[in-house]
């Protein structure tokens, strides 16, 4: 495995009476793209939010390139981690420009730099150079997502955390803007860890899988090995799933 | 152009600038308390309801007694102050405006900034803290600007609100737009009346406009409507306050009235004579009766006439009628040791409570004596002046005849009258000088318990006022100049119907009437 990046251990979180992580450690190596599934409420997003911060552990400790995170000033790590979610939350105020060049002005980029930046991105997530100037609301949801994805990448982060970030989008757009991505993870040399519920996603875009159930990790493996190898009847269900759908797929459509 | 409506425009640039500037004031340290509050209670909710709770509750006390309450506060600040560190400020006018004003003014902001904080998407808080935002980096240019048209609405509630609001503020002492309606309502000027509501309701309408269109432009995020409401709104300040420039001058003397004919008539007459020695004048006019001893006795007042009954009674707390001698030089050398007020002596003539009833209806009911009026009081209503049911005085002869009106109502002393002529009334507490008296051949009850006390008409001066020579050599001509046919008529002349003169002609006629004599 390559050198760590991110290693969580213990990592226990509460909310009200709903124990939402129950001593999760998890270690991911440089370079890992990681799928968080599992059904809702199974800690998953609760686990992507340790580790930027934006989460603080009951018990138990987060640490970032070596860095703990609880000790870091938040703003700072999360400069350094991309994070893009379902929601997009694209600053409405700001141009589509404005918003992909947030962290770069936050970090003092110069300006020259943030406008190459800026173009570079949009090419990279493929949107075309005149939505620059628009506001967000004038876009289409796919395309915001894309600016979603593009502000996340924009301060040149080595991390990328994402929640369902394709999740609300029709299947063609969602198909294609998933394996755009994993393209740029390959490209740029990224370590990706991603929230999805959906199965077939996490198989077809990850290296390895991690399944979580109330709070717990119920399975960690790649792909074909968790098919193989996995012990719980849950987590052979859920990989299954996919395979079982692509099968009837292919019997319904002759192919 | 109508002499009255000429009246009124001369008054204006005066008016609208103390009007504006206290406006402007208050809604800038409004917005500078409510703004960080808004904050404050849009992080925490547990600091959320009370905050909230206690804005509203400010609301829910009337503007007036707001600006009411504020003037003795600051009169014990300031009497503190001036103990420990021998500089007091005034109490007066100004500051218990702007204070009450602002307090007036927070609501609004403040709730509305709550919603606007509160109301930032949680998607897009979530993505402020995700792209490494520091809190306040992400109020600033997430919160703020996102909420920024919700508080902007709020900004002109409050802007609508405090320049109402600012017309109350003429009571304790601060020149403002009020002081067309309060002086109006007092001297039946009902040109004045309107003028002075429609000045007030153009300006407010004017900076709501303003203000809509920097709202409008802050939510549509165009900088360009924005920068116009802003220069409009600069430039309606900038307009309006300059012409204080002009009266910035300190004046050397300030002359207080109560609000009556009679007081802004003393008053015009005070200042005339004083100006006439060289000296600047300010007046402070339609103030409240206590608050106008207070005011001089503090020395924010040098000048104002007050009526020896009222004194007796009302600051010294008797309730014995030792004869009109015997109050007067009591009276003087009291205020003297209590207060350093000097009691510079009476005008010549008593402007005392007077029971007045119709001609025909005194005659059909027998009614001569209070003693008589006792006997038919309780088939009777009673009108007065806002002030007397609650006064000393009225205790006082209530207690030594015992009525039992029907019923007892107060009215501004203009419909007071009226009410009586309607028959609304059947006897009212009228003044002894009051030349509605005579022109109306109203009845003055005899007072046969002798109940009412003497009331004098006297010059009071401040502590400092009465050691100043140039004034009390100016004002001491008038002591026993002033006989009561004189001020009747002097009276009669602003509270007419029909051929109105103003106090400051009706004050140059009685200057005639005293020289003649």
């Amino acid at each position: 495995m390559a050198a760590l990046i991110i290693e969580l251990a213990g990592v226990s979180r509460r909310y009200g009476g709903h124990l939402a992580l129950d001593g999760v450690s998890l270690s991911v190596g440089e370079g890992e793209f990681v799928a968080l599934v599992g059904g809702s409420g199974s800690g998953k997003t609760t686990l992507l939010k340790t580790i930027n911060g934006l989460v603080r552990p009951d018990a138990g400790r987060a640490t970032v390139a070596g860095e703990d995170v609880g000790a870091a000033e938040p703003h700072r790590l999360r400069r350094r981690i991309g994070y893009a979610f379902q929601e997009v939350g694209l600053f409405p105020h700001l141009t589509v420009a404005e918003n992909i060049a947030v962290t770069p002005r936050l970090l003092g980029w110069e300006k020259g730099r943030i406008a190459a930046r800026v173009t570079e991105l949009l090419a990279l997530v493929a949107l075309p150079a005149e939505v620059a100037a628009r506001p967000p609301s004038a876009l289409s949801g796919g395309q915001r997502q894309r600016v979603g994805v593009a502000r996340a990448l924009a301060a040149e982060p080595r991390i990328m955390l994402l929640d369902e970030p394709f999740g609300a989008l029709d299947p063609l757009t969602r198909d294609a803007l998933g394996a755009e991505y994993r393209a740029l993870h390959e490209r740029l040399g990224l370590t990706t860890i991603m929230v999805t519920h959906d199965m077939t996603e996490a198989v077809l875009l990850a290296d390895r899988i991690v399944v979580l159930k109330a709070g717990r990790i119920l399975a960690d493996g790649a792909p074909a090995e968790l098919l193989s190898h996995a012990a719980d009847p849950d987590v052979r269900a859920l990989l299954e799933a996919p395979k079982r759908q692509a099968e009837r797929l292919r019997e319904r459509l002759g192919a | 152009m109508n002499p009255r409506l000429a009246d009124a425009f001369e008054l204006l640039p005066e008016y609208l600038g103390w009007h504006v500037l206290l406006s402007l004031s208050a809604l800038l340290l409004g917005l500078a308390i409510s703004l960080p509050l808004a904050v404050a209670a849009a992080r925490s909710p547990r600091l959320r309801w009370p905050t909230l709770a206690l804005a509203s509750l400010i609301q829910t006390i009337p503007s007036i007694a707001l600006l009411a309450l504020f003037y003795p506060l600051l009169l014990a600040l300031s009497a503190l102050s001036a103990g420990l560190t021998g500089h007091g400020f005034s109490a007066l006018g100004f500051l218990p405006s702007l204070l009450a004003l602002t307090l007036y003014s927070v609501l609004p902001i403040l709730r509305n900034g709550v919603a606007g904080i509160t109301g930032v998407d949680p998607a897009i808080s979530e993505a402020a803290d995700g792209v490494g935002m520091t809190p306040g980096q992400k109020l600033t240019q997430v919160e703020l600007p996102l909420a920024a048209p919700v508080i902007m609405a709020g900004v002109r509630t409050a802007a609508v609100w405090t320049i109402g609001a600012a017309t109350l503020s003429t009571p304790v002492g601060q020149t403002s737009l009020g002081n067309y309606i309060f002086a109006g309502l007092q001297t039946e000027n009902w040109v004045f009346v309107l003028f002075g509501c429609a000045a007030s309701a153009v300006l407010a309408l004017a900076a709501d406009q303003l203000l809509g269109l920097v709202e409008t432009g802050v939510r549509l995020r165009r900088r360009s409507l924005v920068a116009a409401g802003l220069v409009g709104l600069l430039a309606g300040s900038a307009a309006t306050l300059a012409p204080l420039a002009s009266f910035g001058g300190h004046a050397a003397y300030t002359v207080g009235a109560k609000n009556f004919s009679e007081q802004y008539i003393l008053a015009e007459l005070m200042a005339g004579r004083l100006e006439k020695a060289g000296a600047s004048v300010s007046r402070k006019e339609d103030l409240g009766s206590a608050v106008a001893y207070r005011a001089l006795a503090a020395g924010e007042l040098d000048v104002y006439v007050d009526y020896s009954g009222t004194l007796w009674t009302n600051v010294l707390g008797r309730t014995d009628n030792p004869g009109r001698k015997a109050v007067l030089d009591q009276l003087t050398a009291e205020l003297k040791r209590r207060d350093g007020v000097l009691v510079l002596g009476s005008l010549g003539f008593e402007n005392a409570y007077a029971f007045v009833m119709r001609p025909d209806r005194a005659q059909a009911l027998g009614v001569a004596s209070l003693a008589d009026l006792a006997r038919e009081a309780p088939r009777l209503k009673l009108g007065s002046d806002l002030e007397f049911l609650s006064r000393p005085e009225w205790k006082a002869v209530d207690g030594a005849y015992g009525f039992n009106f029907r019923s007892e109502r107060s009215y501004q002393p203009t419909f007071m009258y009226r009410a009586l002529a309607s028959g609304d009334a059947d006897v009212i507490s009228a003044f002894s000088s009051d030349g509605r008296i005579a022109a109306d051949k109203l009845v003055v009850l005899t007072d046969p318990k002798g109940a009412i006390p003497p009331y004098d008409a006297v010059i009071l001066l401040s502590p400092k006022a009465a050691k100043d020579h140039r004034l009390v050599e100016a004002l001491r001509p008038l002591v026993g100049a002033v006989p009561v046919e004189a001020m009747r008529s002097a009276n009669y002349s602003v509270d007419r119907d029909s051929g109105k003169s103003t106090p400051a002609e009706a004050a140059r006629a009685l200057e005639q009437a005293i020289a003649a004599n």
